[in-house]
């Protein structure tokens, strides 16, 4: 690496400035792309079941069934479709028309008026899993809740001392886009970051500007600073666009710092600059380099980022593998700002791995770009 | 050929090209240094069968212009780019202005000027913002940028267009920005690699004349071409080829060692085509091509002519000595041409002409039009080609040529007028109708990772080919076009001579009646483009129509008529020979193609 001029340095700023804003593609990547990610994510992929449908087939006339059947009823999550049969109930939930079903037999008022064991029938649809898991406990909770409102009836005894109250915290209505939509900033962000730097190298690469530039005085510094810093520009405004958007359009909290969201920001946008100018200086190819920053940004940010899928429930290697993107310590560090605030004990260790990832790229990208078109 | 070149023809007036010293360097230097020394280059691509560049030692003076001449794949390029410093000589010594390119690039680039193919423009920026933009990277500011600026934008033309787009600008105006922008900084060296490629010729003149100006106030230019008849107005020419310098020396010196061997056979009874096919086949001669109604030969020695008679010349015709051209000892250097026999034309079967056809319109455009946006890329064209005739449409990139054969082939949809293949709008027409035409397109669009037989096997399928016939016709193509070395080496792989013998051959297996070729020979050297033209000829001489494009004037020679092709519209359309014989004047006799193309558009503007 050789000297910096600093006329040199802006003259190609402006001609990457002049560049950017004269193609209306870096405006689509920069600003439309991110928002239709975001609502994408934010409103399509939803953990929360908000309202599912379960069949009921009530085969007892008794006080306790319907009254059991009531507590369903009022259990806001739930649509309760009635069935004539089990095999009409089955078929509905084959159908997917249902996704559970609950079955209350035909001797329950008897057996619970008795203090015998009295017992409901849960199914549910285990293709979904997710879906599945969120009928059964949903059920077992408004049994429970049932059971505790009749046991004095029942026997006399009185409730229960130990009552159990879940408490989320940070996310206290656990509302799955408040944590979703943190992490799928960072997604956006990898993907923008990337997809804007890898065409720009590759681009002068096949129009034969590459060739001109490399003619003329320009230092390596040079050309790789031109390269980052109206990108960077550029992709910092496209993170605040992400960030009004959550919060404003979204309604997705916000409790830490503004000034530390901008230096994780920082940090981690050189990072994904860098990787995406290394695969256009080494790609010399538009195409390729776009293919290769989707493929290789994209992926491992949807899966390895610990935006959808927990990063302490994977198998070790690839828990191991997750520390090299990214996207893994800005999705960590984006959660824990919007939703928790600024906690330095999780903000701190991310930013030194996304400093060291920065660095690495950027290296390694000054390292393959060279004086020479060999 | 030297009296039509653009230094004699100084007839536009309005740059002046005296150059003050700003744009040249403080003082012109004296013409004896040299300004470059190579000695022993090689340079090696990791993964290249052959060296790029070969063993190459040579001198170039400070102030001259030094032709370098060859095909695609001489190597031209890199060795320009390893005098800019660009490329790393995997063995050898370069020394420009006496630094040497790699340890002390820092310095040398302060002095040189590179000019890359497409001329390393920003074309989205304009032309003052790529002006500015070198200009900072080159470090000439203030008062003497304000200077530099006025007398560059004059000299090129371009001061009423500094706020249009470069990607906006016609092929000539962008090859003028190129040349500003690399002249900027006071330069002692100016590389340019292929500056003239597909500019239509009245911009090729005038950059000519620019450079001419640059070099005659000192500057060293290096100026690499495909074009011969570019090349022999340098002061100083180096023909390469796969890598080496095989002839070095100025123009005159390089045609003096073909005097007395360039002939033209005068007053034939017969079609030249004919003639020429045994001219070729002659053991006297080495390399023969039409010119209007006569044949231009080459001898093998001086003096020792082929029998009239034999060649069925007629009673009438004789022999007439005519003055050596570049292209000529090029030729001679390379092992002297192909001969008149093609092996094609032999195989391919002559057929009886369809009664129910036109035979003086088996291919018709009626007012062809073609409007994209606000943009006619063709405007109003209308020609007819006879059956078993060859027809050129000639033009610099950007003309319309390209435009005009998709349209007649049935690529592409005209916005009015009717395109009609033997008789057949291709654009509604069943796909038998296609069947009946074979289509070259512009880079020969092979499948280049594909082997040669797979390419073959592929287009014999798609053109309806099967079992029995196809595997005679595959074999028959791999036959004549040699091709059998090459078998499973990859389509990308190929020497480009070789690519374009593999184009014509996936063209024509299916013996179709009428062969659509996109300009088939651009890069490929002067043997090679013999060689196809005799496939070509043997083919019409069977009666199969042909429509052919290309940017080489010197190419319309070989069609029995052209029609040139200007910004949209069909200027002129007739026999090369008529053509020239409009601008034939007192004191240029025996203009060439591209004298008549620069008077036809001259007359043609307002």
């Amino acid at each position: 690496m050789s000297g910096i001029s600093t006329r040199r340095l802006l003259a190609l700023c402006r001609k990457e400035s002049y560049q950017i804003v004269r193609d209306p593609s870096n405006i689509l990547i920069a600003f439309v792309l991110p928002v239709l990610l975001l609502f994408l994510y934010g409103f399509a992929i939803n953990l929360d079941a908000n309202l599912v449908k379960i069949g009921v087939l009530r085969l007892d006339d008794g006080p306790a069934a319907v009254s059991f059947e009531q507590q369903l009823q009022g259990t806001p999550a739930f649509e309760i479709h009635h069935g004539a049969s089990l095999r009409a109930l089955q078929d509905a939930m084959a159908r997917g028309e249902i996704r559970g079903l609950v079955v209350i037999r035909n001797d329950f008022s008897t057996r619970w008026l008795h203090g015998k064991d009295a017992a409901i029938q849960v199914l549910t649809d285990g293709s979904e899993p997710n879906t599945a898991n969120f009928v059964s406990s949903y059920v077992q909770a408004a049994w429970q809740n049932w059971q505790q409102a009749r046991a004095p009836l029942a026997d006399g005894t009185p409730t229960p001392g130990v009552e159990l109250r879940p408490r989320a915290w940070y996310n206290p209505a656990t509302i799955s886009r408040d944590y979703l939509v943190p992490g799928s900033i960072a997604v956006v962000m990898t993907v923008i970051g990337a997809l804007l730097t890898s065409l720009v190298v590759a681009r002068e690469w096949e129009r034969g500007t590459m060739e001109a530039l490399l003619a003329t005085p320009v230092t390596e510094a040079e050309l790789l600073l031109s390269k980052i810093l109206p990108y960077y520009l550029l992709g910092m405004v496209a993170m605040a666009l992400c960030t009004v958007v959550a919060v404003l359009l979204m309604g997705v909290p916000f409790r830490g710092s503004f000034l530390v969201l901008a230096g994780s920001s920082t940090l981690f946008l050189g990072a994904a600059l860098g990787f995406g100018l290394f695969l256009s200086t080494v790609l010399r190819n538009q195409f390729d380099a776009a293919q290769a920053a989707l493929t290789a940004g994209f992926l491992p940010a949807m899966m390895l980022s610990g935006f959808v899928f927990e990063i302490n429930s994977m198998p070790w290697p690839l828990r191991w593998l997750t520390r090299l993107f990214p996207a893994r310590y800005f999705t960590s560090s984006l959660q824990t700002l919007f939703m928790a605030g600024t906690v330095p004990a999780i903000l701190v260790p991310n930013a030194l791995f996304l400093a060291l990832l920065m660095a690495f790229w950027i290296t390694l990208t000054a390292r393959k770009t060279t004086r020479t078109l060999d | 050929m030297n009296e039509g070149g653009p230094r004699a023809r100084d007839a536009s007036s309005k740059s002046s090209l005296v150059l003050p010293p700003v744009l040249t360097g403080q003082s012109p230097a004296s013409t004896s240094d040299a300004a470059i020394e190579v000695r022993d280059l090689v340079k090696r691509f990791p993964g290249a069968p052959a060296a790029a560049l070969d063993q190459v030692n040579t001198v170039m003076r400070t102030g001259t212009i030094t032709g370098l001449v060859g095909p695609d794949g001489a190597g031209k390029t890199t060795f320009l780019r390893t005098l800019a410093g660009l490329l790393k000589p995997t063995q050898g010594e370069v020394r420009v202005l006496g630094l040497d390119p790699q340890a002390q690039s820092g310095e040398l680039r302060e002095l040189i000027g590179y000019m890359p193919q497409k001329f390393g423009l920003y074309e989205d920026l304009s032309v003052l913002e790529n002006l500015t933009l070198y200009a900072d990277l080159r470090d000439v500011v203030g008062a003497e940028r304000e200077a530099t600026f006025k007398q560059l934008l004059a000299f090129t033309d371009l001061a009423a267009f500094t706020d249009r787009y470069a990607g906006k600008l016609s092929g000539g105006m962008k090859q003028k920005l190129g040349l500003a922008c690399s002249l900027l900084g006071h330069p002692k060296i100016l590389l340019l690699d292929e500056p003239g490629v597909g500019v239509d010729p009245i911009s090729r003149r005038e950059l000519w004349k620019m450079v001419r100006a640059l070099s005659r106030d000192g500057l060293t230019v290096v100026w690499s071409t495909a074009y011969l008849d570019e090349a022999e107005l340098c002061d100083d020419v180096r023909l390469m080829a796969e890598g080496r310098i095989r002839a070095s020396g100025t123009p005159q010196e390089l045609m003096a060692t073909m005097a007395g061997r360039c002939f033209q056979i005068t007053q034939l009874a017969d079609s030249p085509r004919s003639l020429l096919h045994r001219v070729l086949n002659a053991p006297e001669v080495i390399d023969g091509a039409i010119q209007g109604s006569t044949v231009r030969l080459v001898l093998r020695e001086v003096n020792v002519f082929p029998d009239l008679a034999l060649l069925g010349a007629g009673p009438e015709a004789a022999f007439k000595a005519v003055p050596p051209r570049l292209e000529d000892a090029f030729i001679s250097l390379l092992g002297g041409g192909p001969g008149g026999d093609s092996a094609l034309a032999e195989v391919t079967q002559a057929r009886e002409p369809d009664p129910a056809l036109d035979p003086a319109a088996i291919i018709r455009a009626r007012h062809l039009c073609k409007q994209f946006g606000s943009f006619k890329a063709t405007d109003d064209v209308s020609f007819e080609v006879a059956r078993g005739e060859i027809f050129g449409l000639l033009g610099p990139n950007g003309a319309g040529k390209s435009t005009t054969f998709k349209m007649e082939c049935g690529l592409l949809k005209p916005t009015s007028g009717q395109a009609l293949v033997m008789g057949l709008d291709l654009q509604h027409s069943p796909s038998e109708a296609r069947q009946q035409l074979g289509y070259m397109a512009q880079k020969f669009s092979l499948y280049s990772s594909l082997s040669v037989r797979q390419n073959l096997l592929f287009f014999s399928e798609i053109y309806g080919l099967q079992g029995e016939t196809q595997r005679f016709k595959v074999q028959q193509m791999i036959e004549t076009f040699d091709l059998t070395p090459y078998l499973e080496t990859l389509a990308g792989q190929l020497p480009l001579g070789f690519k374009q013998r593999l184009a014509l051959a996936c063209c024509v297996m299916h013996e179709p009646q009428v062969l659509f070729l996109d300009e088939p020979t651009s890069g490929v050297d002067p043997v090679t483009r013999r060689e196809f033209w005799n496939h070509i000829h043997g083919l019409a001489n069977k009666g199969v129509t042909i429509i052919v494009t290309t940017h080489f004037m010197d190419e319309a020679e070989y069609c029995d008529r052209i029609g040139l092709v200007y910004r949209g519209k069909l200027i002129a359309l007739g026999r090369p020979d008529d053509l020239k014989r409009r601008c034939a004047t007192e004191e240029r006799p025996d203009p060439t193609m591209e004298d008549a193309f620069i008077e036809l558009i001259l007359e043609a503007e307002p």
